[in-house]
């Protein structure tokens, strides 16, 4: 995807993804966030949680990846943001997406303001976020 | 104004406290296993001999790494609140500069804001963390700003 001819309103491919209950686990392994509601189920519904909630983090790393799995090297991200809205639980498919919002070509560089968006299998948005990417000027012949 | 349920005034009186720094060092196996553990595709974060002929001469740190250390520096701005369960409200993170393996990163946690709202769980307390990191050349690498909220 050519990130340099995108135009507002313009979709980025979305991210559907299959969270497992094994993802959550290895993930706060790596995260180094041990907090329990995340790996143990008794403990999820006590804390009045549906079961063990995907960590918003991880589902942050999502929304991430849909701009960068397609920018590769062209450009830099400069900003990425997330509110995290509701929870998410394994076993409950959810994508990413995101749109571009806003387009600024400047003489060094065109800066992309994404909203993005993790949906669940409902519809609803669980969590909502933004990404700002830098994108150096062409050069002649480039 | 709304009457605060749980902010005391011993709480409010801490915002703005600035934890002192705190210094850890980035290895290249923690980078690898966490952007494998989001799934991330990009090469500069998951892919050592690509990420070398890339604009950074090598792998970086994917977007979303620094929430490993959020844990250890939070710890630092416990507040003393009679609320037993939280949730995680949001996180922004701005970018200066790549965090590559091997740099010692140097943060410094501040407790930017305190508010409550009405919320799923009844009224809930929001606790805003901004983080600053710089790398050993003092240069600014990551803002991170979180949101923690607090329930009954």
């Amino acid at each position: 995807m050519d990130f340099a001819s995108l135009a507002v309103g313009d979709a980025l491919p979305s991210l559907p993804l299959q969270p497992e209950y094994m993802d959550l686990v290895v993930y706060a392994g790596t995260s180094r966030d041990y907090f329990i509601i995340h790996h143990d189920r008794d403990a999820a519904r006590a804390a009045r949680l549906p079961d063990v909630i995907i960590q918003g983090s991880l589902k942050a790393g999502w929304l991430g990846r849909v701009v960068t799995g397609p920018l590769g090297e062209q450009g830099v991200l400069r900003e990425l943001g997330v509110q995290y809205r509701g929870v998410d639980v394994p076993d409950r498919a959810v994508t990413a997406r995101g749109v571009l919002r806003a387009r600024e070509d400047g003489p060094g560089e065109t800066v992309l303001s994404f909203d993005l968006w993790l949906e669940n299998d409902e519809g609803a948005r669980t969590v909502v976020g933004s990404a700002v990417v830098a994108l150096p000027a062409r050069t002649a012949g480039s | 104004m709304t009457e605060d349920q749980w902010i005391t005034p011993e709480m409010r009186a801490r915002i703005g406290e600035e934890t002192p720094p705190y210094a850890f060092d980035i290895e290249k196996g923690d980078l690898l296993r966490f952007a494998e553990s989001t799934g991330e595709t990009n090469p500069i974060y998951v892919d050592e001999v690509a990420a070398r002929a890339s604009r950074y001469g090598g792998l970086i740190a994917a977007p979303t790494f620094l929430i490993t250390m959020r844990i250890l520096e939070a710890r630092l701005l416990e507040l003393d609140r009679p609320l037993p369960n939280s949730v995680d409200g949001g996180t922004v993170w701005t970018y200066h500069e790549p965090i590559r393996p091997g740099d010692r990163i140097t943060a410094r946690a501040r407790l930017a804001d305190l508010y409550e709202k009405d919320g799923r769980f009844g009224r809930m307390l929001f606790q805003v963390v901004e983080i600053r990191y710089e790398n050993q050349f003092g240069q600014p690498v990551v803002t991170q700003r979180d949101t923690g909220i607090y329930y009954p």
